[in-house]
């Protein structure tokens, strides 16, 4: 009787014990935080708060005023010696693959600085420089309070740890906002083919 | 006197509780993937097997009905530690109040009181294998850790990553020696203590138990026995003996 209750007992924890993980997992495919925003942003496109943000000519706009366009935003600090350079870099080769629906208006670039304390218009109009940048389409730009900046890194799901050195460990990536001003879709540095591959799709219709 | 005998064995768990969750502790536990993966997440499930001790016999006695030879507390304990594994549940356990309170109760009470209550109950295979296991758990998460590129924690570097693979090399590591000195010059089926009070706890439960036996070995075995430790091995060793003939009956 006791076999046949601890089997009962098993098969139960069992089930629970699958459904439980699967739903922990999103259906056992996301085991990192970083993969989990990625799988949520796709199923549910995420509204983003509209933050004062000042931009490399140190005009302030939000991100809300750039509706009706496809933006694709990244998160950087301009003395970043690794990650951002990658991301830089990928912006630069979408600014050139994608330069027709740039001219037309139809898409824009933003890279959002979470270290605006170092991070001045003179700071990322450098940064801006240093990638070749070559028109008014991408731009950089940081928010102007503490509270703003927290409230954008929630929203896009951006991790930024202090790491000791006077530098910063984050999560890199390249976001995708629809002209609705939702995050739609979030990329990993280093392909951006694939980024202009979905930019241009999107672009279509 | 009796509620004195219930408290007491669950102060242990409760200070070690108390003391991990004190702010500044916690601070530390959770400053780094390493400090949270081998010293919280262990402290958490020491916290369980302690209070394991508190539990009353008759809960105790309920509860084995429908743990024979502890196989569902081993399911629900491997599933609950599999989930607080993963590396999203380590983030969110330090940014959200509400999935950190999770751990501090789940931990404790699905993993550590689990085990505890079924370790003694599980015959020598089912342990080794279980012990193997962690070994293999150990290396292998150790080694993802020391050569992945990527960080598996939004909250945590990549240096503290790797740091926690060499260490987790080293646990499984010194686990495996371990084992390797049990299985070359010790014993597994320990009969660990059994608890000399009456009413309270549980005692190691006899193997051969679960081997048919006739009325007069059964009346042997059930002789109630607040004797020591001696005395029942040498009850075990009589119905071990008696047992063959009651085949040839």
């Amino acid at each position: 009787m006791t076999g046949l209750r601890t089997a009962l007992a098993s098969a139960a924890l069992l089930l629970g014990s699958a459904v439980g993980l699967a739903a922990a997992t999103d259906g056992f495919a996301a085991f990192t935080t970083e993969t989990a925003r990625r799988v949520a942003v796709r199923r549910h496109p995420v509204e983003l708060p509209a933050v004062t943000l000042e931009s490399d000519a140190g005009t302030r706009f939000t991100l809300a005023d750039l509706r009706g366009r496809w933006l694709l935003v990244d998160f950087i600090y301009t003395r970043c010696p690794t990650v951002c350079s990658a991301l830089g870099g990928d912006f630069a080769r979408l600014e050139r693959e994608l330069a027709g629906p740039i001219a037309q208006g139809r898409i824009r670039l933003v890279s959002i600085s979470f270290d605006p304390a170092h991070d001045t218009p003179a700071q990322l109009a450098a940064y801006l420089g240093r990638f070749g940048a070559r028109n008014a389409a991408w731009q950089a730009a940081r928010p102007l309070t503490a509270e703003g900046l927290r409230r954008l890194t929630a929203a896009f799901g951006v991790t930024v740890i202090p790491d000791g050195g006077g530098g910063y460990t984050h999560n890199a990536a390249i976001h995708l906002v629809d002209p609705d001003g939702r995050l739609a879709d979030i990329f990993d540095p280093g392909h951006p083919e694939r980024v202009s591959e979905t930019v241009l799709g999107n672009l279509d219709p | 006197m009796t509620g004195e005998r219930r408290s007491l064995p669950v102060l242990p768990a409760a200070l070690l509780m108390l003391v991990s969750m004190a702010p500044a502790v916690r601070r530390f536990l959770e400053a780094s993937m390493t400090a949270q993966m081998l010293v919280q997440l262990p402290l958490l499930v020491a916290v369980g097997w302690l209070a394991s001790r508190a539990v009353p016999a008759r809960v105790l006695a309920r509860v084995e009905r429908w743990n024979r030879s502890g196989v569902s507390g081993l399911i629900l304990a491997t599933a609950v530690a599999a989930f607080w594994m993963l590396p999203r549940s380590l983030d969110a356990s330090t940014s959200q109040p509400l999935v950190a309170a999770a751990k501090y109760l789940s931990v404790p009470l699905l993993v550590g009181l689990p085990i505890a209550l079924s370790w003694r109950r599980m015959g020598f295979v089912v342990r080794g294998l279980i012990l193997a296991e962690l070994v293999a758990t150990c290396f292998r998460l150790g080694w993802l850790y020391r050569i992945s590129p990527i960080r598996l924690c939004s909250s945590y570097g990549l240096d503290d990553q790797q740091r926690l693979g060499g260490y987790l090399l080293a646990v499984g590591g010194g686990l495996l020696v371990w084992l390797g000195w049990k299985l070359l010059w010790g014993r597994f089926e320990t009969p660990s203590t059994a608890r000399p009070q009456e009413g309270r706890g549980y005692r190691e439960p006899v193997q051969t138990l679960h081997c048919r036996m006739p009325a007069s070995v059964a009346s042997i075995r059930s002789a109630p026995s607040r004797s020591p430790e001696r005395k029942e091995r040498a009850t075990m060793a009589r119905s071990i003996e008696v047992i063959p003939t009651a085949r040839s009956v």
